[in-house]
């Protein structure tokens, strides 16, 4: 459902008039990560005034812009649990065949390759917002895909691997997994051909990872993926074994945005190159996927030129169970992304609460106090807004509004936010929505007798509202929105659907990385816990000290009390 | 003859198809102290908000202290012009509440220096010399840091008399001003009254206090079923009332 939003985005999408690769200014799309992740130490907020000067802090420690030129090749992939397509190797540097494959087309090519993550929902979709020139992330030629995006030749071709627990009779033919459940991933030409398969139900995964392991555990029957992924992720585990024919023929290529043919071209152009030099051959050896599929497809010997040196590492530094002490070390050696990780988390949930803050504010006084057209407006805008989930939310900004345009016949116009913005506007605006409401309840909780003396005292609508009502509703709604922060802090964690690493983010590379999916979890749930901690304190201590209107003397500050109740002596 | 400072003539209200006021009128000199009585439900309460617009009249016409709204016709006028009006009015008006609607989330001092610093535009310090000047005069001035919970219900009414004093204003309503207190705290917030009375400050009372009315008024005004039924001077109503409906409404306090 939600692949099919970004794809669909993705086949709307048509560049204006001469929309070349390098034309349209990234000047906004600060945000976008690449390989490197140093941002500076920002600054603890301590109380409410210090808010807005953290917030300053924070947006000020935002990740500089990738700028698009000449001289540079930028391609797009999500290397989350992609191996051995890109990935994180064990000393946190990015690798990979395609990411061999990319850089010696970008050396040929003359440009400096430049790397930005997307999530692999929206990797398509990512061209349309010319996040980058190309997507290389293992993604099929299909007559259907030809449709929406324009493909290099193809830089490898394979076939799907059919595997399943150690000991099962052998499958032939994919009509023998009738009844059973199949997985696969998403988007992907298996997931196509278990669909074909009468009687299989699939179960398509986001991560492989958690596929095979859940052949393992007995989940699942068995999974349906392309050689490459079964060959690094099945063939090292005891428990698992390849089992049938290949079934298929699958080709990679590279994506291009529809109308961007002079990219096209002239990667072909380097493509074709380094396949004649061997370049093709030594890189897909060392990675131990030169097979005679691929051989015959580029019509070079079958033999690999080189050993698998890099198939071997990559086994190696997986196999085995981690000792505790290994593991801590691993969590250790990751502290760089950790806390970048945690500060981005904390920068989109405190910027995402202040807008929903103040949008939040505003719809209550229009919905309780406004002439009708805002009132009815904001009606109509909290409903929708509380009615509709968080994550299309997030996918209708980051991926919809850029092809706004498409709407009207005008596809040049939309609204292209960068994913920081785009993530904490979308967290934001849904926010506000419940924002609104905890300040209605709270504007309505105030006796009606405060707004009569407030006029009675020659005090204007607005005046009684400013120095008596919202006073006494901020005491009201205060703990309503330390539990909507704290909720919103666990919800930030959608942001890393639109590109951003955060927390979760941080969390999907180690767990993937290191197959340690409890104790990365584990490791992550406390720093969510850690950082909401002092959030909560700032905010029981503010209510104590606006507790005054309930207190007697010689009593402890009472919590549940209302203004205007205790009244008698 | 001096115009009166406050005159009413002819107020109608209703809420929902039923009529409170059928066609009220009453003049009050400066320095009066009037109190109106009458049983619940009669219409003395919705005269007295009437008085400086927290509910507005469907007919009528109000004018104290030189402002004067004619409330025929409002309909057709934009809301914004009663708004002004009532405004300016209200500026001349001070009004005390049976619930005293205090600030509970601000101490009696910032209670009684909020509405001058706010619409008056006095300065912070400005407004601190007068709202201690005034706590004091409601012997309150040993209070002023504290905060409404904190205090018994006849020291927050009188902190309520303080805070509407705050704005200067020549009348002064009150609306059941002691029907929340219990009986040993009503004596204290009348003596406030009764000493704002020989200052000379015009004050109307809705009131349940009998003793209080016949003491301190200077003359009484009876309600019932939405008419002004007899006005008298106040010890001619206790001791002689010439209506019917009076006589059985005082009967019951005997």
């Amino acid at each position: 459902m939600i692949a099919e939003f970004g794809m669909r985005s993705a086949e709307c999408y048509e560049p204006g008039a001469g929309g070349e690769r390098g034309e349209v200014s990234m000047n906004a799309e600060f945000g976008v990560r690449n390989a490197e992740y140093h941002e500076p130490f920002a600054g603890v907020v301590a109380g409410i005034r210090g808010a807005l000067v953290g917030i300053a802090l924070l947006l000020s420690a935002l990740p500089a812009v990738a700028q698009a030129d000449e001289g540079v090749l930028r391609w797009g992939a999500d290397t989350d649990s992609n191996a051995p397509y890109g990935f994180y190797g064990a000393d946190n540097k990015l690798t990979g065949f395609e990411y061999e494959i990319i850089q010696a087309i970008a050396q040929e090519m003359g440009r400096k390759p430049v790397f930005v993550q997307n999530d692999w929902d929206g990797l398509i979709a990512g061209l349309g917002r010319n996040m980058y020139d190309l997507v290389i992330c293992g993604i099929e030629i299909t007559p259907e895909k030809a449709g929406e995006v324009l493909f290099s030749n193809p830089y490898y071709v394979t076939f799907e691997q059919f595997v399943d627990r150690k000991g099962s009779p052998p499958v032939t033919s994919l009509a023998q997994l009738s009844g059973k459940q199949i997985g696969t991933l998403d988007q992907t030409a298996a997931l196509t051909m278990l669909e074909k398969t009468p009687g299989v139900v699939v179960r398509p995964y986001q991560e492989e990872v958690n596929a095979y392991q859940d052949v393992a555990n007995g989940r699942i029957f068995g999974v349906l993926l392309d050689y490459p992924i079964a060959k690094y992720y099945a063939a090292p585990d005891p428990n698992l074994q390849f089992s049938g024919p290949p079934f298929g023929q699958i080709t990679y290529g590279m994506a291009f945005a529809k109308g961007n043919t002079a990219l096209q071209q002239e990667v072909n152009k380097a493509l074709q190159s380094m396949i004649e030099k061997g370049t093709m051959r030594d890189i897909l050896s060392r990675w131990g996927l030169w097979t005679p599929t691929v051989a015959g497809a580029f019509g070079q010997p079958e033999a690999p030129s080189l050993p698998d040196t890099e198939y071997k590492a990559f086994v190696a530094s997986h196999s085995g169970q981690a000792s505790l002490w290994t593991r801590l070390q691993r969590y250790a050696s990751n502290w760089q992304l950790l806390l970048s990780a945690t500060i981005l988390t904390l920068q989109v949930s405190i910027v995402g609460m202040t807008i929903a803050i103040a949008v939040g504010f505003t719809l209550a006084i229009m919905r309780v106090f406004g002439p009708w057209p805002l009132r009815w407006f904001a009606t109509l805008f909290i409903e929708i807004v509380r009615g509709t989930p968080l994550l299309i939310q997030l996918y209708i900004i980051f991926y919809g509004l850029p092809n706004l345009g498409v709407l009207f016949g005008q596809p040049e116009i939309g609204i292209k936010l960068p994913p920081f913005w785009a993530g904490v506007i979308g967290l934001g605006l849904n926010y506000a929505a419940y924002e609104a409401e905890n300040y209605r309840a709270g504007l309505l909780a105030i006796p009606r007798g405060q707004m009569e003396a407030a006029r009675a005292l020659g005090m204007t609508h607005s005046q009684g509202l400013r120095f008596v009502v919202i006073p006494q509703s901020f005491r009201l709604v205060l703990p309503p929105v330390t539990n909507d922060f704290i909720s919103l802090l666990k919800d930030s964690s959608l942001v890393s659907m639109v590109t951003l690493i955060d927390l979760t983010g941080a969390y999907n590379r180690i767990a993937t990385q290191t197959f340690d999916y409890f104790g990365t979890g584990l490791l992550v749930a406390a720093i969510y816990l850690l950082i909401g901690l002092p959030f909560v304190r700032l905010a029981r201590w503010t209510e104590e000290r606006l507790a005054v209107d309930t207190r007697k003397p010689g009593q402890r500050p009472g919590m549940f009390a209302l203004p205007g109740l205790a009244k008698k002596p | 003859m001096e115009a009166p400072l406050l005159s009413v003539s002819e107020l109608h209200k209703q809420f929902d198809e039923t009529p409170i006021l059928k066609g009220v009128s009453l003049d009050v000199e400066k320095g009066d102290l009037v109190s109106i009585i009458g049983p619940s439900g009669c219409g003395k309460s919705t005269f007295l908000r009437c008085m400086n617009f927290l509910e507005v009249p469907d007919a009528g016409r109000i004018s104290i202290a030189g402002v004067t709204i004619d409330c025929r016709g409002l309909e057709d006028s934009p809301p914004k012009d009663l708004e002004i009006k009532a405004h300016e009015l209200r500026q001349r008006v001070g009004m005390v509440f049976q619930q005293f609607n205090l600030f509970p989330h601000m101490t009696i001092l910032e209670n009684v220096m909020l509405a001058p610093t706010v619409s008056k535009k006095l300065t912070r310090d400005e407004a601190r010399a007068s709202g201690e000047k005034l706590l004091e005069k409601v012997g309150l001035e040993a209070f002023a840091d504290r905060y409404p919970s904190m205090m018994s219900g006849g020291q927050q009414q009188r902190a309520g008399i303080a805070r509407a004093l705050a704005m200067n204003p020549q009348v002064m309503l009150y609306d059941e001003p002691t029907s929340a207190l219990d009986p040993e705290l009503v004596a204290e917030v009348l003596s406030v009254m009764k000493q704002l009375d020989a200052e000379g400050m015009t004050q109307i009372v809705v009131t349940h206090e009998m003793r209080f009315a016949r003491d301190a008024s200077d003359y009484i005004v009876f309600m019932e079923g939405g008419h002004i039924v007899e006005i008298s001077d106040e010890d001619e109503i206790f001791e002689n009332p010439k209506d019917e409906r009076t006589r059985r409404f005082l009967g019951r306090f005997q």
